[in-house]
């Protein structure tokens, strides 16, 4: 059994003090090398949960490791290195080319005062071979598709070239094709050894690429394990409240809804 | 990976940086021939360029050149390189290409210092320095105070919301000292700080904001690329190493000091702040590794070509602030309306 890259012990969480919290209590572990899909309906903490594992959030109480290590105890360059986040959006102020937004990935390798190199530069190129947009290069950011932007925010988070990869709804502006892209692309980096952490409102998703599957009910994991097990029509249709049945088509597990 | 289309690219990428490179030069050795012509522009003995023999023979020429000419093309320098690379920087840290670096309370807070000491402590030129730098940097910290108390809001929009209560505070401070102030000394003096102006600069004044000058615009300098991560968004840049917070805080205090200090002895010099940083942009796309050096050789050469218009066009002097902010509005209609000057995008 693979080891647990990053773990959640009894972690509570809220926005708010006055309010009760949006995590309580939450149990998690992700195995390293395995792709994990976040399952759950609006506002069962799926996206703060994302943040908590990136650092950016601190828990009221519990500990979150990264390799066995509290996640506080690593500098914040330390983890930039190691964990790098796709949002599911992102405010794009200024009229950037594609080859200059993901140089942006070298930020945590370089420092403050730094400039990245000629050998960031190839990096940041081969990040966005792997996302297969080279011809891209030099398009502005401003004048590219949302699909297109997506893949772009994706080839900065591999320029980071990190051993965690975070998706906040990775498919949300994605068409077809670009999903399919989106499912290589992230097999493709499992077989390279990267962990990966995704929250998802598509169980389609979750059934075609992830190992391991958590199903989320008002800031608790409900059900969590191989992906198989967990996202089954029973569960899902517990979750959501609505009637939900997977039928196999041609080997492959499909969601169908009333 | 095929290398040969990687290598390529990147050759075009390198090619067309080397060509902007070229613009660069040519920028700053525009700024250079400029301030040497400006030096010798002016209107002794006549309107015009003092020659080199009148330099080498007349001592009142040689006096004007030296002291009073340079010390006051020097202050123009670093009141345009200040306000412009300020201006980049705000615009990069706020995500927002309508910032200027004194909307954080600074410039009101500067103006309501000046006319303060004007009103109440008589018109010293270096107390009213001192008092205008005193409260632009109050502005900033006030602002900065107000900003930390809101409870809702990301942190751009907190900024911005305490720097627009904190400026208003400080111009309705400014209405009631201007109300206040003797009509006939006082608030002919307020109202002429508020237009802006360099022509009382001596070399004292200058030595006085020079160290806060250069230490700003050095660490900005150093710190041009990061501005680049410092413009997404805070969760964003927190995931690529930054401490976004910190490290903006940092950052805009090294762009209101110099920004301060030049207010200080200069008064209001409007729109060099905003309009440097979007023409800097036009030139050489987004990256601030390019953007904010450009921005400071053009806030030079602009500052330095209005202050040559306001000593020589009439026999009295135009105020500076009306010159930058006639010119910066008529550049910024122009590049609004025109898409063509777009250069290599």
């Amino acid at each position: 059994m693979n080891p647990s890259l990053l773990s959640f012990h009894q972690v509570r969480f809220g926005y708010n003090r006055r309010s009760s919290p949006v995590l309580n209590g939450l149990d998690l572990s992700l195995k390293e090398g395995c792709i994990t899909a976040i399952l759950g309906p609006n506002g069962a903490g799926k996206t703060t949960l994302l943040y908590l594992a990136l650092g950016w959030l601190k828990p009221w109480a519990g500990v979150i490791n990264l390799s066995g290590k509290p996640i506080e105890s690593y500098s914040r360059r330390a983890l930039g290195k190691q964990i790098a986040l796709i949002p599911q959006s992102e405010h794009i102020p200024f009229e950037y080319t594609v080859l200059e937004y993901v140089l942006l990935g070298r930020a945590p390798y370089l420092p403050s005062q730094g400039m990245p190199s000629q050998a960031d530069e190839m990096i940041a190129y081969d990040a966005l071979e792997k996302v297969g947009i080279t011809d891209l290069f030099d398009h502005s950011m401003l004048a590219i598709s949302g699909g297109e932007r997506q893949l772009v925010l994706t080839a900065r988070a591999l320029a980071q070239e990190p051993r965690l990869l975070l998706l906040d709804e990775p498919t949300s502006h994605l068409d077809l094709s670009n999903k399919y892209r989106l499912v290589q692309i992230l097999k493709g980096l499992q077989e390279h050894g990267t962990t990966i952490l995704m929250t998802t409102h598509e169980p389609d998703l979750a059934l075609a690429v992830s190992d391991e599957a958590v199903l989320m009910e008002k800031g608790r994991v409900l059900i969590s394990g191989q992906t198989a097990e967990v996202a089954t029509g029973e569960n899902l249709s517990r979750i959501y409240r609505v009637p939900v049945k997977i039928i196999p088509v041609e080997g492959k597990k499909q969601v169908v809804w009333m | 990976m095929s290398s040969a289309a990687t290598a390529a690219a990147l050759q075009e990428v390198n090619s067309r940086n080397l060509a902007r490179r070229w613009v660069f030069l040519w920028l700053g050795l525009g700024l250079i021939g400029l301030f040497i012509l400006s030096l010798l522009l002016g209107r002794y003995p006549d309107t015009g360029f003092v020659s080199w023999e009148r330099l080498n023979q007349d001592e009142l020429a040689r006096l004007l050149v030296f002291n009073l000419r340079l010390p006051r093309l020097l202050t123009a320098m670093a009141l345009g390189m200040s306000l412009s690379a300020g201006g980049m920087v705000f615009q990069m840290l706020f995500g927002n290409p309508l910032v200027e670096p004194g909307f954080l309370g600074v410039s009101q807070g500067a103006a309501f210092g000046a006319a303060l000491c004007i009103v109440f402590l008589g018109g010293s030129a270096i107390l009213i320095q001192g008092s205008a730098a005193a409260f632009a940097l109050a502005g900033l910290g006030l602002s900065y105070l107000l900003a930390r108390r809101i409870r809702y809001g990301g942190w751009v929009l907190r900024l911005v919301l305490s720097g627009i209560a904190v400026s208003a505070l400080f111009s309705a401070g400014l209405g009631v000292l201007k109300y206040m102030a003797d009509p006939l000394r006082q608030l002919p003096e307020i109202t002429f700080w508020l237009l802006g102006g360099l022509s009382s600069i001596t070399w004292t004044k200058l030595f006085s904001i020079l160290p806060a000058v250069i230490l700003g615009l050095v660490f900005l300098f150093l710190f041009r690329w990061r501005l680049n991560v410092l413009a997404l968004n805070d969760e964003t840049a927190f995931s690529m190493g930054v401490a976004p917070k910190r490290e903006r805080l940092l950052l805009l205090t090294a762009a209101v000091l110099p920004t301060a200090a030049v207010i200080s002895v200069a008064g209001m010099v409007g729109w060099v702040g905003l309009i440097m940083p979007h023409i800097a942009r036009r030139l050489f796309g987004s990256d601030t590794r390019l953007t904010l050096p450009a921005s400071m050789l053009l806030g030079g050469i602009f500052t330095i070509l209005c202050d040559d218009l306001s000593r020589t066009l009439l026999a009295g002097e135009i105020p500076l602030g009306i010159l930058t902010s006639l010119l910066g509005a008529a550049i910024f209609i122009v590049l609004m309306v025109s898409r063509g000057v777009k250069a290599e995008r």
